[in-house]
């Protein structure tokens, strides 16, 4: 009941992703994982795997994969074409792929990601208890190439009885609630005005590891170095340009500019494209 | 110690004095704030270990410890705020699986860096005297970092800090043994940097199939032997 995944056409960025390896932090592991675990969850769900199963984090472009048996898959995310040979599928509904059929997915209409869950999960080899592919520091599997053969695994349970989940919403405008700290006092007053109070864009150069902004630089009240210090999700640093960075799962463990503010959930980032206005707004001011 | 929340689901232990803040001031406190960060470090382990403690995440860095992944930021700031961290004498009661559970791990290395030059003139010695103080000092892994398995390793003094090169080298090969600011490090895997080479060694220092995955993790004493 097992098989395996046919890559014929990998896409701009496929990657396998879980729920990632988070508690290796101190070794100097990023945290990694799908960008939107809600969409990656759900999905597993819709095929019955349990939530952590790892599935396929697909990039604006999309890709075609063909399964050698029949198996159930679910896409979650971005609005994207989907297709099962011929045949239109579509996506937050668990769909029926008969063996050697092609699967097309994307490329995304709107948004920027989507999450493959396939029926008993990709089986690639665990690294540090994740099948994640961690873009910053190269553990897990590479980024899926043409010709790729991924293992699946057995399915568990029987799809889930649904027969349709709300398409996930992706805002040209988002607001991202922050708090502000810990290295806010770094930054002179205008520095927070503008970050709480300007329109920030979303760069090309934004990946897995962070989302870069462009907008209003942040200019600091203290020059110098700042010794490494251990980061989260969701921290928005502010390099020498005074343009902040939002980290996302492929963040690194440690780093050496001041953070100036965490966004309570990142999550929205995933589907931000070039271009994307964002906008902070925080409690405190 | 000051405690600073850092979003919502996580705490910074800021153990730098407060006018570290000023860049200007001179960093003669280093050692005891490396000190203090590897006492909270290590009772931190130890109290989650123990259970008191809920945190996905305990991270070192060079003046503080990051808690990530904390239930109730506030209790727990409260509750840390009660406790003391006393630093082991020389850090043999660290309560965490070290690499092999052995206190001291000896790093055989070839001491053959191309900037063993540039760091003699910065010490004001000569290559073998660079490579005497190397080998004879007690290194401790204060934080890991950059790559995984990367190592900060404190031991020597403030003085002997150097600066990084003007422009990083493109690639570093993996195992190159090199010093940066007050710190020394071991590359895991090649990688572009900045730090000075002073030698190489061959050992093995991230396996993902190894338990634990690196073979320097913070509070490890380690000893770059000469090979």
């Amino acid at each position: 009941m097992s098989g395996t995944l046919e890559v014929l056409r990998a896409g701009a960025l496929t990657t396998v992703q879980d729920l990632g390896r988070p508690g290796w932090a101190h070794l100097g592991v990023p945290r990694s994982g799908a960008l939107d675990p809600a969409a990656l969850r759900l999905a597993n769900r819709l095929v019955g795997n349990p939530e952590h199963a790892a599935g396929l984090e697909i990039t604006l472009t999309g890709c075609e994969l063909r399964p050698t048996r029949a198996t159930t898959v679910a896409v979650v995310g971005a609005e994207a074409d989907v297709r099962v040979g011929q045949r239109p599928g579509d996506t937050g509904r668990p769909l029926a792929v008969p063996g050697g059929a092609p699967l097309r997915i994307g490329p995304a209409r709107q948004g920027l990601r989507c999450w493959l869950a396939v029926a008993g999960g990709i089986a690639v080899t665990p690294v540090l208890g994740s099948r994640s592919t961690d873009t910053l520091a190269g553990l897990g599997p590479a980024p899926l190439r043409d010709g790729d053969l991924l293992p699946l695994g057995t399915p568990a349970n029987p799809p889930a009885p649904v027969d349709v989940t709300m398409p996930v919403a992706s805002p040209t405008e988002l607001r991202l609630t922050v708090r502000l700290g810990p290295r806010h006092a770094w930054f002179t007053p205008a520095a927070l005005d503008r970050l709480l109070g300007t329109a920030y864009q979303v760069s090309p150069l934004s990946n897995r590891v962070g989302a870069r902004l462009s907008g209003a630089p942040l200019p600091r009240a203290v020059a110098g170095e700042l010794p490494s210090e251990g980061l989260v999700l969701g921290a928005v640093q502010v390099p020498a340009d005074g343009q902040p960075l939002v980290f996302l799962a492929d963040h690194p463990t440690t780093g050496g500019y001041p953070v100036i503010a965490v966004v309570d959930d990142v999550t929205p980032l995933a589907q931000a494209r070039p271009g994307t206005t964002v906008r902070f707004h925080g409690p405190q001011r | 110690m000051r405690i600073r929340p850092v979003g919502t689901h996580a705490l910074l232990l800021d153990l730098a004095p407060p006018e570290d803040i000023d860049p200007a001031a001179p960093p003669s406190r280093d050692t005891e704030v490396a000190a203090a960060v590897e006492a909270w470090r290590a009772e931190l382990w130890h109290r989650r270990e123990l259970g008191e403690l809920v945190a996905v995440e305990i991270v070192p860095a060079a003046t503080t410890v990051l808690l990530d992944g904390v239930p109730d930021p506030p209790v727990t700031a409260a509750l840390i705020a009660t406790w003391t961290a006393s630093a082991p004498p020389d850090g043999t009661m660290t309560a965490v699986p070290t690499a092999a559970s052995a206190p001291l791990v000896e790093v055989p290395v070839s001491y053959d860096g191309a900037d063993l030059p540039q760091v003699a003139d910065h010490w004001r010695t000569d290559v073998p005297g660079v490579v005497r103080r190397l080998r004879d000092t007690e290194f401790q892994v204060a934080f890991c970092g950059f790559a995984p398995g990367f190592g900060y390793l404190t031991g020597l003094p403030a003085e002997l800090a150097v600066p990084r090169l003007p422009t990083p080298r493109q690639r570093v090969p993996a195992g190159s043994v090199a010093l940066a600011g007050r710190y020394a490090g071991i590359y895991p895997t090649a990688s572009p940097g900045g730090w000075l080479l002073v030698g190489r060694t061959e050992v093995t220092l991230f396996d993902v199939t190894a338990d634990p995955p690196a073979l320097l993790s913070p509070g490890t004493q380690v000893r770059l032997v000469e090979r």
